[in-house]
């Protein structure tokens, strides 16, 4: 970790506290975990107090950890019985680990300081909310709106939480993991009914590559560095 | 007395002037502009959704989709991301190569973005001669990656292959005469970095030629200056980057602060807008051609003196020589693990972000671990502008909102993603 962002790390937490849950990283970026209720405390003051004075929010962006670290193709107990078509071709299931499925995360950047910060905030209720943050930089206002339209993160106190990337009249919230890639619903247009209509789509889904996780013991000795630092 | 009412307009969302698939509701009175909806999304493709189903090096031709009009600059950020997650540095010769080219791309998006911008004002002349010098470069594209403009040129650990030794020229046919082919391949003798040298050295003179079709231009003056004024606070608070920030007068480059592969090892400088209006937005990308032509000349003439590799010899994470996989059966079931399962990149996650001709463009991975990438976001400068659009414009006549999109620099293929 290079010693402008440890400095960084040592103000934010004596600043914040246990309020703000460090993430172990390999690579030299900070990320800071927090509580849904503290997001608008801590965002104001790291937009205005010193050291931090985040200016920018570069990026809102909403995340679903359906599914996380999951394999769907068995590489090891596989081989013993011959390497087996193993393809899991479940697609992930909701309702498993609603506390920890939806996360914003927040890329905060200081002008002046030349520093950056990521934030990530775990959405515990059900359906998923957060405060917004654009009374504190207006930046977030498309940026939530893109979160809203995508995984169905609501935002309460935004100005105006509409659809923003998905179509006019459009069902579901697209990037989440439960969604298919093929989509629902196809438009074609029909010549009887002489106008374009919605029908369910006719594409089956299929994996062309499967999910592979595999432990490269390359990684673990800077996997063990970053835990320690954090 | 007759009551007055507002008039809601529709703008697009097929309109030569919305570059692209931009709706806007515009709420007007009289002539004047009180209020702008951008309606977006109509070139939504999913592209995130879709890299998360796939193995990382088979998403590197999406990026090219993204911005279409600077395409190894999006390839860079995602690339420069996977590799910070792997922990890997691509060869130095891989890094000066990514250099010029992404300068040499910006310089192909400020062209497209001059001529285009001065068409939407009026001003037929100039997107000609834009053209004209845009050509050349899309043949650089060409030269090295085989596509004129989606490359896919940028992998993990550098660059697809070596500069060619020869430039490609024009073949003879009945419709050029014997002077026009020695004329259209004088330049093309030598190698690749002749030509760009020679480009380099003809291109300030180019520049100096659009800056005499419109810098002193009285009626693009009128269009431009006071036009969309943006202040130092507002642009940082809606999130502006790259040259829109700098036009608003904010010292903030990525390649000078947060250098990325070997931006700190050449010289050059930032050009900053005083008044955040379309003209010093105009004149700061003007001044970012003639200072990426300079960083081009320093890299090609350290390309010449210092040969050597341009992508790694992990065979992990690049893909072994089509010899080697011939005669070796280690290098064969490299090949094939490469091409068809692909490699597993360390779980983590990384923000990697680049100073793209339009601002900051960022790639955001989380990585579980596995052979596709959990979620990648991108963040494409124009987003954030167009978010921005609204409030520059309020106020202002409907032409001046042709103006405004024009200095915002959009593009629908980063923005609708």
């Amino acid at each position: 970790m290079n010693s402008a962002a440890d400095k960084l790390a040592g103000s934010v937490e004596s600043r914040f506290g246990g309020a703000m849950k460090r993430v172990p990283s390999t690579v030299e970026q900070l990320t800071y975990e927090l509580t849904a209720a503290k997001l608008r405390d801590v965002c104001h003051a790291l937009r205005d107090e010193e050291p931090f004075r985040f200016e920018q929010l570069m990026d809102v962006c909403g995340v679903d950890y359906l599914g996380y670290g999951e394999n769907e193709w068995r590489t090891q107990s596989a081989t013993v019985t011959g390497f087996s078509r193993g393809v899991d071709r479940h697609p992930p299931q909701a309702g498993e680990c609603a506390q920890r499925r939806f996360a914003v995360v927040y890329h905060l950047l200081s002008i002046r300081h030349n520093q950056r910060l990521r934030l990530r905030v775990f959405c515990a209720d059900q359906p998923p909310m957060l405060d917004s943050v654009t009374e504190i930089w207006a930046s977030a206002n498309w940026f939530e709106r893109e979160a809203f339209d995508l995984y169905g993160i609501l935002f309460s106190g935004h100005p105006d939480l509409r659809r923003i990337l998905t179509d006019y009249g459009f069902i579901g919230n697209p990037f989440r993991k439960d969604f298919p890639l093929s989509g629902n619903v196809e438009v074609r247009y029909d010549p009887e009914k002489q106008r374009v209509i919605y029908e369910p789509v006719s594409i089956e889904p299929r994996v062309l590559v499967p999910r592979v996780i595999r432990e490269d013991p390359r990684y673990q000795e800077a996997f063990k560095e970053a835990s320690k630092n954090a | 007395m007759p009551e007055l009412q507002n008039f809601t307009m529709n703008f697009g969302p097929q309109h030569p002037a919305a570059h692209g698939v931009l709706r806007l509701i515009l709420e007007m009175d009289g002539e004047v502009i009180t209020k702008a909806d951008p309606h977006i999304g109509l070139l939504h493709r999913a592209t995130e959704k879709l890299a998360e189903s796939k193995p990382y090096n088979q998403s590197i031709g999406y990026m090219d989709r993204l911005d279409y009009v600077s395409m190894m600059c999006n390839e860079h950020a995602y690339v420069m991301a996977i590799e910070k997650l792997l922990g890997i540095t691509p060869p130095i010769r891989a890094q000066y190569i990514r250099v010029m080219y992404d300068e040499l791309t910006r310089i192909t998006n400020h062209l497209l973005w001059l001529g285009a911008h001065g068409l939407d004002i009026g001003a037929m002349t100039v997107f000609l001669y834009c053209f004209r010098e845009r050509e050349d470069i899309m043949d650089m594209y060409e030269a090295v990656s085989g596509a004129r403009m989606h490359a896919t040129y940028y992998r993990p650990g550098g660059v697809y292959r070596d500069l060619p030794e020869h430039m490609p020229d024009y073949k003879a046919s009945r419709f050029r005469s014997k002077g026009d082919m020695r004329r259209m391949n004088k330049a093309r003798q030598g190698t690749l970095l002749d030509f760009i040298e020679d480009f380099t050295g003809r291109f300030p003179k180019c520049i100096d030629e659009y800056e005499v079709l419109l810098t002193d231009n009285r009626i693009w003056k009128q269009r431009t200056v006071g036009i969309g004024v943006v202040s130092r606070e507002r642009a940082l608070q809606l999130g502006f980057s790259g040259p829109m920030l700098r036009g608003s007068g904010v010292e903030w480059d990525l390649r000078k602060q947060q250098p990325y592969a070997v931006y700190d090892e050449v010289e050059f400088d930032i050009p900053v807008g005083m008044n955040g209006d379309c003209y010093d937005r105009y004149l700061v990308r003007i001044e970012e051609m003639r200072q990426s032509t300079k960083i081009v000349k320093q890299c090609i003439a350290w390309l010449r003196k210092n040969p050597g590799p341009v992508w790694l010899d992990d065979h992990k994470i690049t893909p072994p020589h089509r010899e080697q996989m011939k005669s070796d059966m280690e290098s064969l079931i490299h090949h094939f693990k490469y091409m068809t399962e692909g490699y597993c990149v360390p779980a983590g996650e990384v923000y990697a972000a680049i100073e793209h001709p339009k601002g900051e463009f960022g790639v955001y991975m989380i990585s579980d671990g596995a052979n596709k990438p959990f979620r990648v976001k991108i963040r494409a400068a124009g987003f954030a502008h167009l978010s921005a659009l609204d409030e520059m414009v309020r106020g202002h006549m409907l032409a001046d909102l042709v103006a405004i999109i024009g200095s915002q620099d959009i593009v629908f293929g980063e923005v609708d993603r």
